[in-house]
């Protein structure tokens, strides 16, 4: 009797009739058990919006993607909330002044920036840095990397559900931002490099301060690998997953960690070296799939070559002048600027009307921690630019990232984007 | 002192490593498209870091292929646009890399105002977006492209930014997002 009763309850709760037409969906409530014998809702598709201020989207971005079931079927992109016209303020602005709209690119790594930009602008002048500035500015270069990549594969393990993974890579990365505070007196923006030099000389005592920084970093990464690597739920959550082979990033045009995790073996800095990255060794960590999985390998694996490299600049770095003999682009000292009339009338012209550059147009190329970030200024004399134009690594990566997540589930978007880092500063320019 | 000057800490060995292969290819080109190739600038005789070709832009497929295919320059590094205020007004510039040779080539084509250019999605499906952002700043229109909208401002926008003659102030603001598009999704 009672056991009737129970059926009978249970068989009424079940079939209460759903009215689901409020949900949007159109008929009765098709239900099959086609793919996911646990979802409910297979075969009906809904139009969902995520973003652009989700907490799992980094920044303002907005992906529309429409679902059946938990699987997206087709996904497209919006962005440009952080548009601010750069290559419209790079036409505008001196060559000088431009140093600080660089940093808002890939804020993560804005030293990388300041560096790439300031080779480019030497470039079209023909100004040689002396050896002092070189040595420093691949040194901010490798810091900024090294900050960069921390902070990207620790932002994907927190989206992917591993915190404390996150807070070991952290504090490392605040004691960088030490490190380049001392060189520049600012944490995030850095705006660092001159064109021609550097805004002042490294502290007495920084590449040892460096170097020890290196070495523990080197301790903390270690102890992050152990950490995530080998882990389980790790790989059940990004092996395999959000795959995007190497044909697929060739036709994308993907470039640096996101490209080597797919098997495409270049890196600038071993392929085109600039600076002096031919006098140091080093290794180019390349992967085959070119999953979650391995992009995050790849970056734990460039971070070791980033130290590596800190280490070995550390030891060839000597003291030396840190602006290169130009007339037209060294800014006078304040010494001269405060006691001579020649001084004040130069430090004026300099600020206010800018230096010339002549005529003549180049595409610089630099291994920046994303990817390859060039500037391709085209000069037509005179103190601003005829074009500025900033290709970033984001803006090419994010456009992959519709193809890699079709057919992936709405939880593996969140890994996905994590993974190929792309920075809003730098993707909306 | 310009970009002809050789800096060793900044690509001064490219015309070392690539001036034999890039001399070889300009007569390679200028053989197979003599009549389209405007003008062709080489590094150290020019003001240019790497060997500058301008072509027409109704060639601009049958070109590209020649690049990417025959020349081996596989890989589409950056493809933008620039507002030269003349006739005709607008450069289509690609910065080209072999992946094998590792060697750059930028290669220019000429547009009209008002005038279509056939899109290179075919050739570089990544080509789609920097479409799409030639034809938000400058207004290029590209034909056979397969979903041209303005990409980094509203849809809403009017004008085109990145021309010379838009004003550096010309703020439009929108409060309302763009609204969900189904047929994007299909």
């Amino acid at each position: 009797m009672s056991d009737e009763q129970n059926s009978v309850k249970e068989s009424s709760s079940r079939d209460i009739p759903i009215d689901v037409s409020r949900w949007g969906f159109p008929g009765s409530m098709n239900v099959s058990f086609k793919d996911d014998k646990d979802d409910l809702f297979d075969d009906s598709k809904v139009i969902i919006n995520i973003g652009p201020t989700h907490p799992a989207m980094h920044g303002a971005f907005r992906c529309m993607a429409k679902l059946n079931g938990e699987v997206i079927e087709s996904s497209y992109s919006e962005f440009g909330y952080t548009h601010r016209a750069k290559e419209k303020l790079g036409e505008n602005r001196t060559y000088h002044q431009f140093i600080v709209y660089t940093d808002r690119l890939n804020y993560c790594s804005a030293l990388i920036n300041n560096v790439a930009y300031a080779l480019s602008v030497e470039r079209l002048m023909g100004i040689e840095v002396p050896t002092r500035a070189t040595w420093i500015r691949m040194m901010a270069a490798e810091i900024a990397r090294v900050t960069d990549h921390l902070i990207c594969v620790g932002i994907n393990a927190v989206d992917l559900g591993a915190f404390s993974f996150f807070l070991y890579g952290y504090q490392q990365r605040e004691r960088a931002y030490t490190l380049i505070e001392k060189l520049c007196g600012a944490r995030l923006t850095t705006s660092y490099t001159r064109i021609g030099g550097l805004m002042y000389d490294a502290p007495e005592g920084w590449e040892q301060e460096v170097k020890t920084w290196a070495l523990k970093t080197r301790e903390v990464i270690d102890e992050m690998d152990s950490l995530l690597t080998n882990n389980r739920i790790w790989h059940k959550r990004t092996k395999e997953v959000a795959i995007f082979n190497k044909e697929q990033c060739m036709k994308y045009s993907f470039t640096g960690p996101n490209a080597r995790a797919a098997g495409i073996d270049l890196d600038l800095r071993r392929d085109q070296p600039v600076l002096f990255y031919d006098r140091v060794d080093f290794d180019v960590p390349t992967a085959q799939i070119g999953d979650v999985f391995d992009r995050y390998a790849v970056r734990i694996e460039e971070m070791r070559q980033s130290l590596s490299i800190l280490i070995q600049c550390a030891e060839k770095i000597k003291k030396g002048p840190i602006w290169a003999d130009d007339k037209r682009t060294r800014i006078p000292d304040k010494e001269v600027v405060h006691n001579t009339m020649e001084g004040m009338i130069h430090h004026f012209k300099f600020f206010m009307t800018g230096f010339d550059v002549p005529e003549g147009e180049a595409y610089t190329p630099f291994e920046a921690a994303n990817g390859e970030l060039g500037f391709y200024i085209v000069s037509r004399g005179g103190p601003k630019a005829h074009r500025m134009r900033i290709r970033g690594p984001s803006f090419w990566h994010y456009q992959g990232l519709d193809p890699m997540i079709k057919g992936a589930y709405v939880g593996d978007l969140v890994g996905a984007l994590g993974s190929i880092n792309v920075i809003a500063g730098e993707l909306d320019r | 002192m310009d970009i002809r000057t050789r800096i060793p800490t900044n690509y001064g060995s490219w015309v070392d490593l690539f001036g034999a292969l890039w001399s070889d290819q300009v007569t390679k080109i200028q053989a197979r498209f003599g009549e389209a190739t405007l003008s062709v600038q080489m590094p150290e005789t020019d003001p240019t870091d790497v060997p500058t070709f301008v072509f027409s832009s109704h060639a601009n497929l049958e070109v590209l292929q020649f690049f990417k295919v025959d020349l081996g320059y596989d890989f589409l590094v950056d493809y933008t646009a620039t507002d030269e205020e003349l006739e005709p007004r607008f450069l289509l510039v690609f910065q080209l890399m072999s992946r094998e040779t590792k060697a750059r080539v930028r290669v220019k084509f000429q547009v009209s105002e008002g005038t279509s250019v056939e899109s290179i999605v075919s050739l570089w499906p990544g080509a789609n977006w920097a479409e799409r952002e030639i034809f938000d700043m400058f207004g290029v229109q590209f034909l056979n492209h397969p979903d041209l909208r303005r990409i980094l401002l509203d849809i809403r926008w009017e004008g085109h930014p990145l021309r010379k003659d838009y004003p550096l102030r010309g703020y439009q603001s929108f409060i309302t997002p763009e609204e969900i598009d189904p047929e994007l999704l299909k």
